[in-house]
């Protein structure tokens, strides 16, 4: 092939693709963003002065997360966790095309707080003691339950502890805590591990797993987009409070974003976040859980 | 640190993870690398596409679409492998990571068979001996010789790319002792120099051992 021919079809295709990606772009929706706080005042010194004055927030959330943080075409990431920043942002006054989005896979989480690299992290984020000894959490702003995918035609597996009885093959991901607490209910031969859920839900339609195993949300996400092919089997039998991750000791913020999430419940603002972005496919909206004493 | 000292029994199993891993692997790629080079050299056309289609196929994709490959894509379409203790998911990763390396071994191990003179597989031919027994008894051992310090670093590249192995549904070896320390606490930082050490216990010895092939088989020209 000469050269101009080769140019010529790799114009092409360039221009193929970029139509593509417009095309995907008009798709998207974009959740109302929370009412700006204008004007708002914050004791002196405090981490809320501090980004108030800057007018710029570094948020930590994960961007390849469907309905919490799922980073789309557009180069901007959506969900639930996404729009709760947006409301904690909102309160101190800082629009959402002023917040600073970092990729926080589970792995980094602490790691990036401690560093002072972000200023919040809302990354679907279970509080638990372990983490708390590097971090504070505010919240929590949802309660997650661990739970089991099945393809649409199993009914053998309706809970966990049905799983050793069919001799279930289990699968979830290597170092999460649904991976830990799932060895209680198989043998450990029979769990499957990788580093990311959609794996889990390739191998479940294949049929090399009888199971998926994490939390509910994470799974509705995943059945969602199986076009029918899985089922939830809807027995949460743990407990995930999700909190937003800051700095360890920062009571003041801690308390702000307490007092933000509570009054986002009462303006409406939680419930119609949620709506936006898990209520696709789960519509109930969840109470707002009750938060814990900041420390 | 931490995190090696306290979750020292978790490494030591990632170890011996990556360590059967990596020894299944090399066996069988430096076997079909081997077999693979003999295809390239040979009179036989169809042998030859066999060998260069593969390096071709093989070389230029990523490890980690082949492994997507073996696991999920063979399965979907019939090809069952076996289970080792229950994990479906083994044999598809070191199948991967030996059709893989293969490719490279080829290349190396054709670039030895080059690199013997012609008069060597010339006389060979002279008193009378077939392709496979020049290539066999003539050609091969003396290639062999010159491409242990490439070999060597095929095989130790392929000892890190079996980290790879581990995100696709192969538990208990060195990458995946990451996971489990990062989420019970320990900082990725700390974790992963336990790993990066635990990887250089298995890549120096190996080193070591290559060098020390490497002299004891040399020839003085």
């Amino acid at each position: 092939m000469s050269f101009r021919k080769l140019a010529a079809v790799l114009l092409a295709g360039g221009l193929a693709l970029t139509a593509c990606g417009q095309q995907s772009n008009l798709g998207s929706s974009a959740p109302s963003a929370p009412p700006v706080a204008s004007g708002a005042s914050f004791p002196e010194g405090s981490t809320m002065a501090k980004l108030a004055a800057a007018g710029t927030i570094r948020v930590g959330t994960k961007f390849d997360q469907p309905l919490f943080g799922l980073k789309g075409l557009d180069g901007k990431p959506e969900g639930f966790d996404v729009e709760i920043a947006k409301i904690v942002s909102a309160k101190l006054g800082i629009p959402a095309d002023k917040i600073v989005y970092t990729e926080t896979p589970s792995k980094i989480r602490e790691d990036v707080i401690a560093n002072d690299q972000v200023d919040m992290v809302v990354a679907t984020y279970t509080i638990n003691d372990a983490r708390k000894q590097k971090i504070s959490f505010a919240g929590p702003y949802y309660i997650a339950g661990q739970d089991l995918m099945v393809k649409s035609d199993n009914t053998t597996i309706t809970g966990p502890e049905t799983l050793k009885a069919a001799n279930a093959r289990v699968c979830s991901v290597s170092g999460s805590t649904p991976a830990k607490t799932i060895t209680q209910y198989v043998d450990q031969a029979n769990i499957v591990l990788f580093d990311v859920y959609s794996k889990c839900a390739d191998a479940l339609r294949n049929g090399q797993v009888e199971a998926v195993t994490t939390d509910n949300v994470i799974l509705a996400g995943l059945v969602s987009t199986s076009q029918g092919a899985f089922k939830l089997v809807n027995k949460p039998f743990t407990k995930e409070p999700y909190g937003i991750g800051i700095t360890k000791g920062n009571t003041a913020f801690c308390q702000f974003i307490n007092d933000t999430l509570k009054a986002s419940d009462a303006d409406g603002s939680y419930s119609a976040a949620w709506k936006a972005t898990v209520g696709t496919v789960q519509p109930e909206v969840p109470p707002l859980p009750a938060a814990d004493a900041c420390s | 640190m931490d995190a090696l000292v306290n979750e020292f029994p978790r490494y030591v199993e990632g170890f011996f993870g990556t360590l059967r891993i990596s020894l299944f692997a090399a066996v069988g790629a430096l076997m079909i690398g081997t077999l693979l080079a003999g295809f390239r050299v040979s009179p036989v056309p169809p042998l030859r596409w066999v060998g260069t289609a593969w390096v071709t196929v093989f070389r230029n994709s990523p490890l980690a679409v082949m492994l997507f490959v073996f696991a999920f894509a063979l399965p979907l379409a019939g090809v069952t492998f076996p289970t080792l203790g229950g994990n479906a998911f083994f044999w598809p990763g070191v199948s991967a990571l030996v059709c893989y390396t293969a490719a490279f071994v080829c290349e190396a191990v054709r670039s030895g068979i080059n690199s013997v003179p012609p008069g060597q597989a010339e006389a060979a031919r002279a008193v009378g001996l077939t392709f496979q027994q020049t290539l066999g008894a003539v050609v091969l051992p003396q290639a062999l010789r010159t491409v242990v310090p490439p070999l060597g670093s095929v095989i130790i590249a392929m000892i890190k790319n079996s980290a790879i192995v581990g995100a696709f549904g192969v538990t208990g070896e060195l990458f995946s002792v990451d996971a489990a320390n990062t989420a019970i606490g320990y900082s990725a930082l700390s974790s992963l120099t336990g790993v990066a050490i635990a990887y250089l216990c298995i890549t120096i010895p190996a080193g070591l051992a290559l060098g020390a092939i490497e002299r004891r088989i040399e020839v003085k020209r």
